[in-house]
């Protein structure tokens, strides 16, 4: 038994100070009057800059804290830095978006601060206990999230399903570990991965459990066919907290995923990459099809996200196959890039439906790139991004991920995937034609984005051409990355 | 005295287990769903007790402790969306949620 | 100076990227500032870059930036294996260099006239941000190293020229002007990406350098078959850029725009760059002397159709759409007959030349309050004296008259196209004639404009002013460019020494012999000699018809009766474009019902039946192919739509039901297939 050390605490000091601020927030709120609550917002993205800073003051040094529990290393720093970044955009979105529709309440901040508290503890931990606890502190902060919008029933109704289904799967992933604490004798992901090594250590149990704990991840995650519940729990959340839900936690859920899918890929043998295979090809296709019939933004963006899940399990797939790190820098890359042209689009579209989020059909955006140029062009960088055109950060992520998967020898999936997102560019044109080529008055609203909300755009934006033009420094990051400790 | 075998634990826990998952399926109610919810993890509870108690060590029973703790939060949480919830629409009925769909 | 060419581009995208996040939130004199500075310090940066090029004994300076789109090794055509990475790169060399200097300097010039010909107009900061926009994805198309970024450049250009030409989005023409461009050059774009797919299947690079070498080593033969698609699909790109036959009709609709972007965009920079890029791929059409025949027919021809339409024309504006046309036609004979840097010269004089007209032509409209139909002008020599004098340098110069600097340029291509390797007769009696065509409308327009008496409308005629300054000495400026501009090129027969093509050079030196047919210095005088002439008679028929006697006009519009008919409807093309491609859908029905009546009346002649046979064949190919394709998407949309009714019910149990049936099902798989 080991004493809590000062290397220790600096290994999880972001999750620290973003915890701490999140209280502070809490304990200001009966402080702050009513209309100025976007103290307190300001506040959240203090704690999450500073957060961030924490690396620079305190160099981190790689390595196991906490008696392996966590694992300090650039896998983990890679995903941190991406939560932050994710909740940084989605606190710039969300500030101007509460106060138009009378939600401000400062419970909001403070969860979307333990929330990434929780993701960076998944993406950090080598423990399946720590995993359990990041998972649950996540998604306990999101469930409440989705149902934001108190007064609205689209808003109950995505927060209840979030809640059920989560809790179902999370049952699911929880009774998966019990049956692998139970055969191994231990929750650490090293020692796991060691005993799970050794001849004979693989039996029926061994293997349902393991597909148990996938169950709980994939739902996360949203792969097919547990993807179910995404495109309700998407439509019905409020804009600015789906833009976060659709990346931050589907990216941790990856981070987990790869820490014990790559961990374990040699032992585990072939048949846990043919789950990854199927998810894939299942996951994209059913996520790009269904996209296709959407008539609603938020709902067509949703299945879209379902897609490009798919892609990223290519990543990883190709990453199990291949052994090397292209597939995991590639997953990486993927994962980061989405964030930014997903978080952006969401933001966007959060301004653009008007209070009370009404104005969320497609038909309601036409006409826009005459009404309002500005949004309308940057809703168009953000569209073209997703369909992975060049110059832009989505073409790089899918060329890594093809070239990735190319390179282990998946030809089908690659070509199963190319295909796909030569489906997916329809429904994305198809807005990008609806707001400039389609005669008609929009709906959507027309008002001038607030600054916050600008800042945000502008940040993704500038991330999407920089990594669409200059790719080379991130691919780099990435890859040094891709090796989890353990 | 003969201690149990955690093999009896283990068909206790798939029992419970099996009967949580009937209930989220069948039950209409959303607080029993939420019930049949708890089933489970307290068949995961039981699980971890029982490996723990046969490994001789105590990692299980404190995880199981963080797994009871979780419950709570969650069952406080569950709650507070369905108030939200019968606010609107004046139900607690699973099939009657059903605004967002396709 | 040379390591830092990537500012040049630069700057005007940090001046976009001002416009964009900043420019609604502050001043007018901040955005004009930030909008025409930034392009001015780029402007000084590519003449200092010139100067450090011309201290390089090579004249050739090339900067990688950094690894853009590292694809790893693949197979080529040929078998060998190739290794593509693409580089964001710049390539300065007396092509690039003249390019360079053309755009950022007429650029800036434009610049600085945009903020008084803007002034009143909304949106200020937005033309401002989408013409710093254009700058930057020009200067990237002309200073890049490679085929794949100067796409990427031309794309850009593509779509700055779509936004600004839309720029009065709320007037319904623009919006559609804005839509036709971006359509048609679509189909040039198309094709120019292919031709770059088949350069990186064959050369396994998209370098120019490395493109130009392969192509230079002799590796392969002339009227090598790829070779020659690819420049056949390279010249369609340029096609549609360059609006050339038979891509040429989103031009005149483009005048929608702002003047100063159809002086910037549609006459002096974008719409040149298929030249630039036909010279910048000269080594793959030497070897291609089929392809050059095209591009040389296809210039001449397009030379002078446009030059007949723009003698009926009545906007001021689409006079020199369609002489901009014209002259682009100019440009692409010189290339066709192997006279590159003659291309480039002319390219060089008539971004002055045009550039000039149409921002006195915007001082004139700006004058008139917005009118732009010349039927209501005239008389406005002594109101708007200065735009007066610069129009008259700038038409003197097109047409050319020695010693302005359309005199020269155009007379080096009419030199060309007769005596050059691949010059022909007819060729150069298109250009011939053009020249004298030229002549006659430009002065039409003058006389027409500024001649005669006033017909401008009473409520027009007492606002009539004379331009703000930053305008008058933007025209001035460039007035005095049109002058000048020929002397760098001034030919060895009137004692001068030609700089700019030997500075050319080194760029077209192909193995290929381009040496000139064998004509005495006297021949070409001679020619010299003929095409003064022409203008000159261009200008008296313009005097006495528009001048001495206005009302023979109507007279000889008459007289030529039909034919006016048609080049006052520029040949019908628009008309025929929409039948043949764009109302078909529309006109199933119609077809459908006039075919029942043809059946019944039939007619038994050849001609008849084989009009039937086609109206039949498209009939069923509309009804068949066309309406089937909608159907079956129709049909699949509706078919998908089922499971997912019956799998996304909204109902919490059945999606519970699934992640059960999931699970059991992962995990049979897994403990079966293991």
């Amino acid at each position: 038994m080991t004493t809590v050390s000062i290397p220790d605490v600096m290994r999880i000091l972001p999750e620290l100070i973003l915890a701490g601020f999140a209280i502070l927030v809490m304990l200001f709120e009966p402080f702050v009057p009513a209309g100025r609550k976007r103290v307190l917002g300001w506040i959240a993205l203090l704690g999450v800059l500073v957060a961030g800073m924490a690396f620079t003051w305190a160099p981190p040094n790689a390595g196991m804290a906490f008696s392996g529990s966590i694992a300090a290393d650039g896998f983990s720093y890679f995903f941190i830095f991406l939560f932050l970044t994710i909740a940084a955009l989605a606190l710039l979105g969300s500030i101007n978006y509460l106060e138009r529709d009378n939600i401000h309440h400062a419970e909001y901040y403070a969860l979307i601060l333990f929330s990434t508290v929780g993701m960076c503890f998944m993406a950090a931990s080598a423990e399946l206990i720590m995993i359990f606890l990041g998972l649950e502190i996540s998604s306990l902060s999101t469930y409440v999230l989705a149902g934001f919008r108190r007064h609205d029933p689209r808003s109950n109704e995505s927060a209840m399903k979030y809640f059920l289904l989560g809790s179902f799967a999370t049952a699911f992933f929880l009774y998966g570990i019990a049956f692998v604490y139970g055969l191994t004798g231990t929750t650490n992901l090293v020692d796991l991965a060691a005993d799970l090594a050794q001849p004979g250590k693989w039996s029926t149990l061994t293997r349902a459990a393991l597909i148990l704990m996938f169950v709980g991840l994939a739902f996360k995650v949203s792969t097919v066919p547990f993807q179910i519940w995404t495109p309700d729990v998407y439509q019905g959340a409020p804009a600015p907290v789906t833009a976060f839900l659709s990346t931050g936690p589907k990216a941790a859920a990856f981070a987990v995923l790869v820490r014990i899918f790559l961990g374990l890929a040699g032992p585990s043998g072939p048949a846990a990459f043919w789950v990854i295979w199927i998810s894939a090809a299942l996951t994209m296709t059913v996520g790009n099809f269904a996209a296709l019939l959407q008539k609603n933004v938020k709902r067509m963006l949703a299945y879209s996200a379902i897609a490009h899940a798919g892609y990223v399990l290519v990543g990883l797939a190709a990453a199990m196959a291949s052994g090397s790190t292209e597939g995991a820098s590639a997953v990486l890359f993927y994962l980061a890039a989405y964030a930014f042209m997903n978080v952006g689009a969401f933001l966007l579209i959060a301004h653009l439906a008007g209070p009370g989020e009404g104005r969320t059909e497609i038909s309601d955006f036409t006409g826009l790139g005459r009404a309002a140029p500005g949004a309308a062009a940057c809703l168009t960088v953000f569209m073209l991004s997703l369909s992975g055109i060049p110059s832009t950060a989505g073409f790089f992520a899918k060329f890594y991920v093809f070239r990735a998967s190319v390179h282990a020898g998946l030809i089908g999936l690659t070509i199963i995937a190319v295909l796909n997102s030569v489906v997916s560019v329809y429904y994305y044109l198809n807005l990008v034609v609806t707001m400039y080529m389609r005669e008609g008055e929009p709906q959507a609203a027309r008002t001038p984005m607030p600054l916050p909300l600008y800042s945000a755009i502008a940040a993704s934006l500038f991330a999407i051409f920089y990594l669409g033009l200059y790719p080379n420094h991130f691919l780099l990051l990435s890859t040094l990355s891709s090796k989890p400790l353990p | 005295m003969m201690p149990i075998p955690p093999t009896w634990c283990v068909y206790l826990g798939t029992g419970l287990f099996t009967i949580g998952v009937i209930g989220v399926l069948t039950r209409r109610n959303v607080i029993i769903i939420l019930m049949s919810i708890e089933l489970i993890l307290n068949a995961v509870n039981i699980n971890l007790v029982a490996f723990s108690r046969y490994f001789g060590e105590v990692d299980g029973q404190i995880f199981a402790i963080f797994v009871i703790t979780d419950a709570a939060a969650e069952a406080a949480v569950g709650l507070g969306l369905l108030i939200a919830l019968f606010r609107n629409k004046e139900t607690v009925n699973a099939d009657e949620i059903d605004l967002l769909k396709w | 100076m040379l390591e830092r060419i990537w500012l040049i581009p630069l700057l005007p995208a940090l001046g976009a990227a001002f416009q964009f996040f900043f420019g609604r939130k502050v001043k007018k004199s901040v955005v004009s500032l930030v909008s025409v500075g930034l392009p001015g310090v780029s402007f000084a940066w590519a003449i200092g870059c010139f100067f450090a090029l011309l201290g390089r004994p090579e004249h050739l300076f090339t900067k990688v930036l950094y690894d853009w789109w590292p694809v790893g090794a693949f197979h080529l055509s040929s078998g060998a294996m190739g290794n593509l990475n693409v580089h964001v790169g710049f390539l300065l060399d007396p092509l690039s260099a003249v390019m360079m200097l053309v755009v950022t300097g007429v650029g800036f010039i434009i610049h600085v006239y945009s903020i008084g010909y803007m002034a009143h107009e909304g949106g200020y900061y937005r033309f401002f941000g989408y013409m710093n926009l254009f700058m930057f994805s020009m200067l990237v198309l002309v200073l890049s190293d490679n085929f794949l970024m100067m796409f990427v450049g031309w794309e850009g250009v593509g779509l700055c020229s779509y936004l600004l030409i839309g720029f009065f989005f709320h007037r319904r023409s623009a919006s559609d002007a804005g839509k036709k461009a971006f359509v048609v050059n679509r189909i040039g774009d198309a094709a120019f990406l292919l031709g770059m797919m088949l350069i990186v299947v064959t050369f396994g690079t998209v370098n120019f350098q490395a493109v130009t070498e392969a192509a230079r080593s002799g590796h392969y033969p002339i009227l090598d078959p790829t070779i020659t698609a690819i420049c056949i699909l390279l010249f369609i790109g340029a096609i549609g850029k360059s609006a050339q036959i038979p891509l040429y009709v989103w031009l005149p609709d483009a005048m929608e725009g702002p003047t100063p972007v159809s002086a910037l965009i549609h006459a002096a920079t974008m719409v040149t760059a298929g030249v630039y890029m036909v010279s910048r791929a000269n080594a793959l059409f030497m070897l291609a002397p089929a392809a050059m025949a095209l591009v040389a027919g296809i210039g001449a021809a397009t030379a002078f159709f446009a030059a007949t339409i723009a003698i009926t024309q009545n906007d001021i504006k689409r006079v020199l759409a369609y002489s901009t046309i014209s002259q682009l036609g100019y440009m692409f004979t010189a290339c066709g007959v192997g006279a590159f840097a003659a291309g480039i010269f002319h390219l060089m004089s008539h971004a002055f030349f045009k550039a000039l007209l149409f921002l006195a032509a915007g001082s004139v409209i700006h004058a008139l309050s917005g009118e732009q139909d010349m039927r209501k002008m005239g008389g406005l020599r002594e109101k708007i004296p200065v735009t007066y004098w610069t129009y008259l340098i700038a038409a003197l110069a097109i047409s050319g008259i020695p010693p302005l600097s359309g005199f020269v340029s155009k007379d080096e291509i009419l030199w060309q196209s007769y005596a050059g390797p691949h010059g022909h007769l007819v060729l150069w009696v298109a250009g011939w004639v053009t020249a004298g065509l030229t002549a006659l409308y430009m002065f039409r327009q003058i006389y027409m404009t500024f001649h005669g008496t006033s017909r401008v409308e009473p409520e027009v005629e007492h606002h009539i002013h004379e331009s703000p300054r930053s305008m008058l000495a933007a025209l001035v400026t460039l007035a005095g460019l049109s002058v000048i501009g020929g002397f760098i090129g001034w030919p060895d027969l009137l004692g001068g020494s030609d700089r700019l093509g030997h500075f050319l050079d080194p760029v077209f030196e192909n193995p290929v012999p381009v040496a000139l047919k064998n004509y005495s210095a006297g021949r070409e005088f001679d020619l010299m000699f003929l095409s003064v002439l022409i203008a000159c008679t261009g200008i008296y028929v313009a005097y006495r018809i528009y001048v001495r006697r206005p009302e023979v006009a109507d007279r000889v519009a008459k007289s030529f009766g039909p034919g006016y008919e048609i080049l006052l409807n520029k040949y019908y093309v628009d008309e025929l474009y929409d039948a043949l491609f764009v109302n078909r859908v529309k006109n199933i029905g119609n077809a459908a019902s006039g075919f029942d009546q043809y059946v019944v009346d039939g007619g038994v002649n050849g001609v008849g039946w084989t009009t039937r046979l086609t109206a039949n064949l498209s009939r069923l190919w509309d009804l068949y192919v066309i309406d089937g394709a909608v159907n079956v998407a129709a049909f699949f949309t509706k078919l998908m739509s089922y499971p997912a009714r019956v799998i996304q019910t909204g109902l919490v149990q059945s999606y519970a039901w699934l992640i059960v049936l999931g699970v059991l099902i992962f995990m049979g798989y897994y403990l079966v297939h293991f």
